[in-house]
């Protein structure tokens, strides 16, 4: 019968399907650059992540050298406990410095790492301890119209001038980088 | 072991509360053909449908082979139907499969028979009512009579006790009628099987009949031989295997008064 | 007076009638609908023999899913190309016209891959396989069948339904593919967007279980309702010529509705998720 013609078309017909869908998940998608081999787990605090995603890609020197597997909110210190995903190829010092940077001005944003000096290198479940929070625009905003303000009235009155103050102070709190440093008690 | 293989005793069958069979009695002895006859629209095909278990009775029971078909699982009508063969009026052949594909169809789903044997009993099966050498037709290039015989060579595919004919000979031409005639009977007497015929042809019908039932408005009207019912002086099995125009039939269905309908001008 | 009378119950009449027959074809519509997930269930249970003589199955993959080739792959090359033209011509506008690839990309791969296939399936496959079971029906071959002993579920649904199932989801991928290539073809060698950017802007905002998966479960679940929507209605028409050619209308228009429909349901569940 002409059954063995009808395999053979729907042989053809599967593997283009086959073909297509592999297309699809190598040259389409981002598997080929999804793929990181082994992985060591660290993780890091921010006080904000703004919109930092599961899976989004953590870089170093512009280079993707992890991803981000989770993002948990710790109901203790108030802060984001953001895991990360890092190739074992690639070893850091213990001092490595983790921020959220913004691709482009609208952009995707990503884990910035920023190697430090120190010998001991990261190991799996290893804290990195200084990092810096996600560039929230409305702070950004709000904190240079408040020091604007302050600055117009740094000439009058102290008395106005004191919860300006404390505030402007506040506001820098991520300007001033490490949550070492910076762990300001709400 | 009854002598009747199919019996139907005291059935009832109707749509939406209108029966159409009002406590019909009816026995097929094993190894005859039985005839059923009766107008368009008498329900003499519903009676088919019922012994193969395609819809249930309202009243009483169809019996085949001492089992009451109606209170069979799914299951249990298979096996019934593996018993019986059925010739479609219009032979309803599978119109995606070949001749040879057409026979070979029961013998494939319901055996395990090795290809090669099918093959054999296939050929048989066609040079039975002599269309061996159509077998790599499809049925859209065979004449009427042709997928008549074809579909009959499917319906005795599995050698069945019983096989029913639903108009076996409706549209066919004069020839084609003598050969399925003439193949009814061989095959039943050959296979030792029963045969149920529906008709409403009463020459060939009596031809081959070894019993008739008539059945007119939802019960059997007249039951006997062909040769019995031929001199039959009801009127209804009169008017009918004359063929007479009006009789107890009557020629008009029933409606409002002629001269008072066409004067109304509402309908 | 007695013109007031008649005026008024001619009114009510008539709003009995109209109000009965929404009624009546609501009940309808729910009664098809009950008996097409009975027809659903029933073609699963009865689904085993589709595998255990799996070629029965594979005649059908030919009739559904090779015929289908064609009017896929020509679709969707024109589809990619005019995403891409029209893509361009909005992007060009805010300087990022390497986003091209992305746009093109995600759009097929979510959306038009899954959708249009789902359409052209319906009206290519849906209606013929709405008109062979009609026309079975309307012939008595499932009557003859079912006389044999053979469940016309197993033999005649249940191959059509994983056909249908398994030659869905292939299609989409190469509609979404053979997309992409068009619109390669129009943003990299017509337009002159640099390739590099093409492929890797698209690589890296193209996620494999975000938008692939999903586009690929889409396909499964638009799989499963043209398939069966198509076979129902073969399977319920009046056996008269009329009762299919209107079976074979109902299959495209149900079709069509019940796959955008569901598009809706199913990207608001992917995006919550």
């Amino acid at each position: 019968m002409e059954r063995t013609k009808i395999d053979l078309w729907v042989g053809v017909f599967v593997a283009l399907g086959v073909a297509a869908l592999l297309g699809l998940a190598l040259k389409v998608g981002n598997l080929t650059s999804n793929n990181l081999g082994k992985t060591y787990s660290v993780s890091a605090a921010f006080e904000n992540v703004g919109g930092l995603k599961p899976n989004a890609p953590v870089k170093s020197a512009g280079v993707v050298v992890g991803r981000v597997a989770d993002i948990k909110f710790d109901s203790k210190t108030y802060e984001a406990i953001v895991n990360i995903n890092i190739d074992q190829r690639y070893v850091f010092p213990k001092d490595t410095f983790a921020n959220i940077y913004t691709a482009g001005l609208l952009g995707e944003q990503y884990v910035g790492l920023e190697a430090g000096g120190e010998d001991d290198s990261l190991k799996n479940g290893d804290k990195i301890t200084q990092t810096q929070d996600a560039v929230v625009l409305e702070k950004m905003i709000s904190q240079f119209l408040f020091s604007k303000a302050s600055e117009s009235e740094s000439d009058s009155e102290a008395a106005g001038a004191k919860p300006v103050n404390k505030k402007s102070s506040e506001t820098k709190s991520p300007e001033a980088a490490s949550t070492e440093l910076g762990d300001t008690p709400f | 072991m009854t002598s009747n293989i199919v019996e139907i005793d005291n059935l009832s069958f109707g749509y939406k509360g209108r029966l159409l069979h009002k406590g019909i009695n009816m026995a097929f002895p094993r190894g005859k053909v039985v005839a059923i006859m009766g107008g368009s629209g008498s329900g003499k095909t519903t009676l088919l449908r019922l012994i193969g278990g395609q819809i249930k009775p309202t009243q009483g029971e169809v019996r085949v082979d001492g089992k009451v078909v109606h209170e069979q699982d799914r299951d249990g009508i298979f096996l019934l139907r593996r018993k019986m063969g059925m010739l479609f009026q219009h032979g309803a052949l599978f119109t995606d499969l070949s001749v040879f594909d057409n026979v070979a169809f029961p013998m494939r789903e319901l055996t395990d028979l090795p290809e090669s044997m099918i093959r054999d009993l296939v050929l048989m099966k066609l040079n039975a009512v002599g269309l061996r050498g159509a077998h790599t037709l499809m049925p859209t290039e065979l004449s009427g009579g042709m997928a008549r015989r074809v579909a009959l060579a499917r319906a005795i595919a599995l050698d069945p006790c019983i096989i029913m004919y639903d108009e076996p000979f409706a549209g066919l031409d004069p020839i084609s009628m003598g050969v399925i005639c003439d193949l009814i009977r061989s095959l039943n007497d050959a296979l030792g099987a029963t045969s149920i015929i529906v008709s409403h042809d009463v020459k060939e019908t009596f031809l081959i009949a070894d019993y008739v039932y008539f059945v007119a408005d939802g019960v059997v009207a007249a039951e006997g031989t062909p040769h019995d019912l031929m001199q039959s002086t009801l009127p209804f099995v009169h008017q009918f295997v004359h063929g007479e125009k009006d009789g107890p039939v009557p020629f008009h269905y029933p409606a409002a008064n002629y001269q008072s309908e066409l004067l109304n001008q509402q309908l | 007076m007695n013109l007031k009378r008649m005026i008024k119950s001619n009114l009510l009449t008539s709003i009995t009638r109209f109000l009965s027959g929404i009624g009546y074809r609501m009940i309808a519509r729910v009664w098809r609908l009950g008996a097409g997930t009975r027809l659903f269930f029933l073609t699963i249970v009865y689904s085993g023999e589709s595998f255990r003589r799996f070629h029965l199955t594979l005649r059908e993959i030919y009739f559904t899913g090779v015929m289908s080739l064609l009017i896929i792959i020509v679709s969707a090359f024109f589809v990619g190309m005019v995403l891409a033209l029209q893509g361009y011509n909005t992007l060009q506008k805010y300087g990022s016209s390497e986003a091209i690839g992305v746009l093109v990309a995600l759009s097929l791969v979510r959306e038009l891959g899954p959708v249009v296939t789902a359409l052209l399936f319906a009206g290519r496959a849906g209606t013929a396989i709405t008109a062979e079971i009609g026309l079975m029906k309307t012939t008595e071959q499932l009557s003859a069948m079912e006389m044999m002993a053979v469940n016309p579920i197993a033999r005649v649904v249940a191959p059509r339904f994983w056909a249908g199932v398994i030659s869905m989801p292939i299609l989409a991928a190469l509609f979404s593919m053979v997309g992409v290539l068009g619109g390669y073809l129009v943003a990299v060698p017509l337009i002159g967007v640099d390739s590099g950017a093409f492929w890797s802007q698209m690589q890296a905002n193209v996620d494999v279980r975000d938008d692939i998966v999903n586009g690929v479960i889409k396909s499964v679940v638009f799989a499963v309702a043209c398939t069966m929507i198509a076979l129902f209605e073969g399977f319920d028409a009046p056996p008269t010529a009329e009762g299919v050619s209107h079976a074979t209308t109902r299959t495209v228009v149900i079709s069509s509705l019940t796959v955008l429909g569901l598009d809706f349901v199913l990207t608001s569940f992917m995006m919550v998720v």
